[in-house]
């Protein structure tokens, strides 16, 4: 019989997916025209693994003739092909890349870890199967425009612009492309520069797929490729998923032109959590909310609010739960919290970690070690804090949570909506009258109840205030790529 | 109302106020428990702990002594080819077997667990309900595992069920008391969370989950709605409570998925067969299978393990 006092310590051996079976190039060039060319400049950038520094591939640096070359193939393609195509045979070319990513789902997944630090969990189980499901839901809808917008005149713009961040590398592309084949349109796609292989894998299924020359083109690069795509004067829209910083650049440089556009930029979102709530089930969707691909997510739920009557106890289950996460190798199948992407965001996420101390929050972490090579960050939270703090309100995008109570629900309402973002909230309640009554009056793009970070084709996803503007997924974002008459 | 146990004193909370529990966040909670990797050291490390914190049971209205003798022997003689391997923790049966099984066991550490409370389904008088559970500990049982009056919680009448819980316990003097509420009845998680409560209040050692009879048993949703309900609890009262999900858990996979859960919910000081226990009857085997398998490579085939 055991002792009555013993402490088992029961810690998981490694459980590292394998990564023999990807296959990696030591060079990419730019996907323009259904040709891998490359870059005008001549130039090539590392992309590295942030959980250990290692290199992983060099990428080509696009500037604007390049993208002057990406952007005229697609005009060509629009013009010769793509517009002129039966939307239903357009279905099939997407349901074709749907398939062919499905089929490689594992490859994509592993890659998408190696580069941009997240979990293979998350990877396998969340980023990879949403973005086939994207072209799935989206090849659907490409014959069927008329019936999205009854009794309207549906036509493609052109050529789409788009330029997307490393958060969640894949997904963002999938969200950007899937719904720009579907209405007719072709593409020129940036993916950032520290995560660019997904997208580039993503060209090979496209090349593998057949679909015609031009359709939709990569080119890579930094923000200087970026600008080259958002001035270019074909371009007739431009989707941007990124910082409110670089999307308010969007907006100067495309006013006065004829360029739609679509924004999806940060946020501050407030996760609330009402003193009737099943507590132990909004602590893990506070987790959820909040350290979730390490907190890199633009809708994360990093303005906690606990009505005061449960806040001790949600904190002390919180700092319980925290002291549970795994944080290491993201490779590891049990890893709960990943690398940081890159070296310049762990700077902002530790200079944030000093601003909250400075400013006499008090701060606490996890106890868990890190590895000693990469880039990691133990998961925060800071107590103590005020809607005037910095850390309250600006957009830190990482593994840090502030918590600030409340009395009562009109208090919560206003303090929640008192922030330039609007990009998501969550509300933790037992009542479905308080729901409704919180959904209404919180102004957001998205309102989880009694969940957090749930996403789907079908569910129209945007901000408002400085969060953008436009939606992206379900019918909604169909009319970011339509014109109606 | 105040409560003391031991050397702690709480209040009794009102009951009807026990936490809400979300089934949707309960079962991605459990999802992720159920992803969690065990390989090498780790997984033998755990088969290890399994196989120490089964209660082998029969619990058949056939049952002999001829059969309880034969599942003792098996009790403590595990898979003698491989030597080394733990005990289970204890076997568990009907009263009338306590004297046998005790006699069995006797020498090997292997306790004896006894349901009682007119098992399975609880519908005697306490009187009876007293008596069945003295004849257990006299008969020598170490533990005594109640059924809690189903009928009475779901109309309602908690303090019944409080009452009766605490007359057990008082009944039961050195044995520790297993209570089980019989989640396949109780139906909802918010219900498993008021009788985990209860039971805990009224004095119960273990919190248990069914019977066998009743499916569905034990869960991973119940077993973890139950496990939170009892890291509250020790929050609250320092009293720490064990647990044993019984039935429906045959094999080691499932096993050590639960185990991963009592490991992260209420951490290492539940990972012993003081605080942690599986009711089941045919697990034992197939985590002897995987602990051959691990060691040698191979699958045997079933004949090769016992099945007393």
């Amino acid at each position: 019989m055991a002792k009555k006092n013993e402490k088992i310590n029961w810690e998981y051996a490694p459980a590292p997916e394998s990564t023999g079976h990807i296959n990696l190039k030591e060079q990419y060039n730019l996907f323009i025209d259904g040709k891998w060319v490359k870059p005008n400049s001549g130039k090539y950038f590392d992309s590295i693994n942030p959980a250990n520094k290692e290199k992983l591939a060099s990428v080509a640096h696009a500037n604007e003739k390049d993208v002057d070359k990406a952007v005229k193939a697609a005009r060509k393609a629009y013009d010769t092909v793509w517009s002129k195509m039966a939307p239903s045979e357009r279905a099939k070319y997407i349901y074709r890349i749907a398939r062919l990513m499905q089929e490689r789902a594992r490859e994509f997944a592993v890659i998408e870890s190696l580069d941009a630090g997240k979990v293979i969990r998350e990877s396998r189980d969340v980023d990879v199967p949403l973005a086939c499901n994207h072209f799935f839901y989206y090849a659907g809808w490409a014959d069927k425009l008329e019936y999205a917008f009854p009794n309207r005149k549906v036509s493609s713009l052109g050529v789409a612009g788009q330029i997307i961040p490393w958060n969640f590398p894949l997904l963002m592309a999938a969200w950007k492309i899937a719904p720009a084949l579907a209405t007719g349109n072709t593409v020129v796609l940036k993916p950032a520069e520290t995560t660019s292989l997904t997208a580039l894998k993503l060209a090979e299924i496209i090349e593998e797929s057949g679909l015609p020359a031009g359709v939709v083109n990569i080119v890579t690069g930094f923000g200087d490729t970026g600008a080259a795509i958002v001035n270019h004067n074909d371009v007739d829209k431009i989707a941007f998923t990124g910082s409110t910083a670089v999307g308010k650049i969007i907006q100067k440089a495309i006013a006065g032109t004829h360029k739609k556009a679509t924004l999806e930029l940060g946020g501050k979102s407030a996760n609330i959590i009402l003193d009737d709530a099943p507590l132990d089930q909004a602590v893990e969707g506070i987790v959820n909310g909040i350290f979730f691909n390490q907190g890199h997510v633009c809708c994360a739920g990093s303005r906690l609010f606990v009505q005061e009557s449960v806040a001790d106890q949600v904190i002390e289950k919180l700092k319980h739960r925290m002291n549970s996460l795994i944080v290491g190798d993201p490779m590891d199948k049990n890893t709960d919290v990943g690398a940081i992407n890159s070296k310049e965001q762990l700077d902002v996420i530790n200079s944030y970690l000093k601003i909250g101390q400075a400013e006499g929050a008090t701060m606490y972490q996890a106890d868990c070690s890190l590895p000693k090579s990469g880039y990691y960050c133990r998961p925060t939270l800071f107590t103590d804090v005020a809607q005037s703090s910095r850390i309250v309100q600006e957009e830190i995008f990482g593994p840090v949570l502030t918590i600030q109570t409340f009395r009562t629900v009109d208090e919560v309402i206003q303090k929640a909506n008192n922030t330039p973002y609007g990009l998501a909230a969550g509300v933790w309640t037992d009542k479905g009258s308080r729901i409704f009554n919180l959904t209404t009056k919180l102004r957001a793009g998205v309102v989880w109840a009694n969940t957090y970070n749930k996403f789907d084709p079908t569910s129209p996803f945007g901000g408002y205030k400085e969060s953008g503007f436009g939606r992206e997924g379900g019918l909604h974002g169909l009319e970011a790529y339509v014109k109606l008459n | 109302m105040a409560k003391k146990k031991g050397s702690a004193t709480f209040s009794i909370p009102d009951f009807t106020q026990s936490p809400r529990i979300d089934k949707v966040g309960v079962e991605e909670r459990v999802s992720r428990f159920q992803k969690r990797s065990i390989k090498k050291e780790a997984k033998m490390q755990g088969l290890r702990m399994a196989l120490n914190m089964i209660d082998l049971t029969t619990l058949e209205g056939k049952d002999t002594p001829g059969k309880v003798k034969q599942m003792c022997f098996k009790a403590a003689h595990l898979h003698d080819v491989h030597p080394g391997l733990p005990t289970v923790a204890a076997v568990c049966v009907y009263p009338s077997m306590v004297a046998t099984a005790k006699k069995e066991v006797e020498g090997t550490g292997i306790k004896v667990a006894s349901v009682s409370t007119a098992f399975p389904s609880g519908q005697a008088p306490l009187e009876v309900k007293l008596m069945d559970t003295k004849f257990a500990v006299d008969a020598g049982a170490d533990e005594i595992d109640m059924v809690i009056s189903r009928g009475k919680f779901l109309s309602g009448e908690y303090n019944f069920v409080f009452d009766e819980i605490a007359a057990i316990k008082e009944a039961c003097g050195n044995a520790r008391l297993k209570v089980i509420l019989e989640t396949g009845e109780l139906v909802t998680l918010d219900n498993v969370r008021r009788a985990s409560d209860i039971a805990m209040y009224a004095g119960a050692d273990f919190i248990k989950t069914s019977t066998g009879k009743i499916q569905p048993a034990a869960t991973m949703q119940v077993t973890y709605t139950m496990l939170e309900a009892i890291r509250d609890f020790k929050l609250k009262t320092g009293i720490q409570v064990g647990m044993k999900p019984a039935g429906g858990i045959s094999n080691s996979k499932l096993a050590l998925h639960n185990l991963v859960m009592v490991n992260e919910v209420l951490g290492g000081e539940w990972l012993t067969n003081e605080w942690f226990r599986f009711g089941a009857s045919s697990l034992a085997n197939d985590v002897l299978m995987q602990i051959m398998k691990t060691e040698t490579g191979v699958y045997q085939s079933s004949d090769y393990f016992s099945i007393d």
